[in-house]
């Protein structure tokens, strides 16, 4: 496979979409395919071939607005219809070349208008199982570019110009890691790509691997090429089984290609991926428990260094990267690293995506640019909390970030301000909540999942997070004290700084944000023995209610 | 295994088949992995005791999911699953005593946009109210 080829290729696909008059793209993602996204997709298929129109039906991943689904997208006009059913395949295939069907058309046009998509730009585009449908997108273009005309320092040096950080949540800057393997001695490296989703709220990742895989595997061949290694592996979880089918599918059609194996464009460039399947384990998205797990054993985490970077997979240097992470990668080669670190605030660079769920009008996936701030996300794109409640915190980062007050809406999004935050970035769930949720509740929450999820190697974690886990029950119970609050403070000061990996070292964050922010929540838990949003059961008899 | 080249390290791959093929993993056919595989009974043991998404219990005919999840827990998700605990008197990781329902909760399954979520056998379903849940269930106890 060479540039030309390739370039054929995409003119060959180009040439058979013209023929089209019309194309009608489904959304197939989870949420739409649970609503009968699947029999639509047949029914507009019918529906087209009776009409005698030229249409083109294609399956496409997530277009983003989920609660709208299921989503069809009608081009070239860019007509957006929401809420889909197949009986509504025929109106559809009728309207096109006349006036859209206004029952079901929708104007998302405040949704998208601040949003710029990079990771997702593809995503509802293309059919995920089509490779060719990604070379037309200028798919692998990047990784042949960097093969023939660049060196792997050059493609480090590109990297590092973008300024772009790690996208699994702890924004390590890409191109220092590829740098660090890179120098790393050994002729036999990894590359490893972290697919373990543990944020139960978050869902960026699955939707990236389902609805475009070729790009993850584009960004770990470069990845490879620039630090020398040969071997990669995908660690998904099992829960995901669509993003493992599609991985696999996507895999093959590249190897077919020529894309993946030995002696890639003529170069004597080899490399291949292998699938490997998570088990349920939310500690396996730290690397080191990762790697356990890919080497077929428990996930329990390692004490670093040495960094897996030096020494990783069976001891050789290890590159791991997030799915969001190698994502990037490609747009970074193709449009040059000024491009991208053109765009975000001064040290987060480029966009983030983020899953926006809980209680507000539009959930989905939404990529912003880096630096907008947290209320142009949930009242714009969102379109803010929806029947009448009012808007009381938006959590970041999952079990290991914190909770973010109304007050402090108006900072903008990067790493190091939702640090100082006392939340983090994570991998970029956002849930947000109303005055329908109790906070303390919420980090009872948390610390129960921290509690279970806690692999039991270090005590500190294993212990401690079962002590917070009780102190918060007796608070919701109605039966703590103003002393377990201190105690609760004290203790999670321990865990951070005693515990060996991620898990443990930011489980305390959900308390101590919900601490520093609705302090008055666990008063009236304790002092009134009242919960303000009527969630918790007290069994104390409420005598101070009066 | 044989499609990973008995590697050991594929042990949670073949697990993985296993489970598939069987529906759980009982005593003789972690005995028969670890033994081909080539891999200390201890250690395939371990592994799957380990992760959550291995059972050592056969399921019922049905199984019911409830996720989880942080954007379901916000949602609701906690009272969808005291009220299947309530219709089917077992606690999440039971099978009733008929072996037609097994109770599950998981720990998310990305489509956290149409919380609160159940699967049923496998199928997702968003958006889910107890009265929808409660009608499956009734649905399944006699078939």
């Amino acid at each position: 496979m060479t540039i030309e080829e390739l370039e054929q290729i995409a003119e060959s696909v180009r040439l058979e979409n013209a023929k089209y008059d019309f194309e009608v793209n489904v959304c197939m993602d989870l949420a739409c395919a649970s609503q009968g996204s699947g029999q639509l997709r047949e029914a507009l298929a019918r529906a087209a071939e009776d009409s005698g129109k030229n249409v083109l039906v294609r399956r496409t991943g997530c277009m983003g607005p989920c609660s709208a689904g299921p989503m069809v997208r009608v081009d070239p006009e860019e007509i957006f219809y929401s809420h889909v059913n197949a009986s509504h395949a025929g109106a559809i295939v009728n309207s096109l070349g006349g006036e859209p069907v206004p029952a079901l058309q929708c104007d998302l046009s405040e949704h998208f208008d601040k949003q710029v998509r990079v990771v997702l730009e593809n995503a509802g585009h293309i059919d995920p199982e089509k490779i060719d449908d990604y070379i037309a997108c200028d798919g692998y273009k990047a990784l042949l570019t960097a093969l023939t005309e660049m060196t792997p320092n050059g493609v480090i040096h590109r990297i590092t110009e973008s300024g772009l950080r790690g996208r699994g949540g702890g924004g390590y800057p890409t191109g220092l890691k590829w740098g660090t393997v890179a120098k790393a001695g050994g002729d036999l490296k990894y590359v490893v790509c972290n697919g373990d989703e543990g944020d139960p709220g978050a869902f960026m990742d699955r939707s990236v691997m389902e609805g475009d895989p070729h790009r993850v595997i584009e960004g770990m061949a470069i990845a490879a090429y620039a630090v020398g290694a040969t071997k990669g592996y995908i660690y998904v979880r099992a829960e995901y089984p669509v993003a493992v089918s599609r991985l696999t599918t996507a895999l093959r059609e590249a190897r077919r290609r020529g894309l993946l194996g030995n002696s890639i464009c003529n170069t004597p460039f080899n490399f291949d991926v292998e699938i490997r399947l998570g088990a349920g384990a939310f500690v396996c998205g730290e690397e080191t428990a990762l790697l356990a797990s890919i080497e077929g054993r428990r996930g329990t985490p390692k004490p670093r260094p040495p960094y897996p970077a030096v020494s990783g997979l069976w001891g050789k240097p290890t590159l791991i990267n997030n799915v969001e992470t190698y994502a990037n990668i490609a747009p970074i080669v193709r449009n040059g690293g000024k491009w991208f670190a053109n765009m975000g605030s001064e040290r987060s660079k480029g966009t983030k995506v983020f899953a926006l769920t809980g209680k507000i009008a539009n959930t989905g996936l939404v990529e912003v640019p880096m630096g907008i701030k947290l209320r142009e996300i949930i009242e714009v794109i969102g379109g803010g909390v929806p029947d009448g409640h009012t808007f009381k915190a938006v959590q970041t980062g999952g079990p290991s970030g914190g909770c973010i007050p109304a007050e402090m809406l108006d900072i903008g999004v990067s790493y190091d301000a939702l640090l100082k935050m006392g939340s983090i970035m994570g991998s970029g769930g956002m849930i947000v909540m109303d005055d329908t949720s109790c906070m303390v509740n919420v980090a009872r929450f948390f610390v129960e999942f921290c509690m279970t999820e806690s692999c039991g190697k270090c005590i500190p974690c294993r212990a401690g997070t079962a002590q917070m886990f009780t102190l918060l029950s007796r608070i919701c119970e109605g039966k703590g004290t103003m002393e377990d609050l201190d105690l609760l403070v004290s203790l999670c000061e321990t865990i951070k700084e005693t515990s060996l990996c991620g898990l443990g070292m930011t489980a305390p964050n959900p308390v101590l944000s919900t601490l520093k922010y609705f302090r008055n929540e666990y008063i009236e838990h304790i002092v009134h023995k009242r919960c303000p949003a009527g969630v918790c059961n007290m069994e104390a008899p409420v005598e101070v209610m009066a | 295994m044989r499609k990973n080249g008995f590697a050991r390290h594929a042990l949670i791959e073949t697990l993985h088949t296993v489970q598939s093929a069987f529906g759980c993993l009982d005593d003789d056919s972690i005995r028969f992995v670890a033994r081909s595989l080539r891999v200390p009974l201890s250690q395939a043991y371990g592994v799957v005791t380990f992760y959550h998404y291995f059972s050592l219990k056969p399921p019922g005919k049905h199984t019911m999911t409830i996720c989880a999840g942080t954007a379901c827990y916000i949602k609701g998700s906690d009272k969808l699953l005291a009220a299947a605990q309530e219709r089917l008197g077992i606690p999440p990781g039971q099978t009733t005593e008929d072996g037609q329902i097994s109770l599950m909760t998981a720990r998310c399954v990305g489509a956290c946009s149409r919380a609160p979520v159940m699967l049923c056998d496998g199928e997702v379903a968003g958006e889910t109210t107890g009265a929808h849940m409660l009608e499956q269930l009734e649905r399944w106890a006699v078939e």
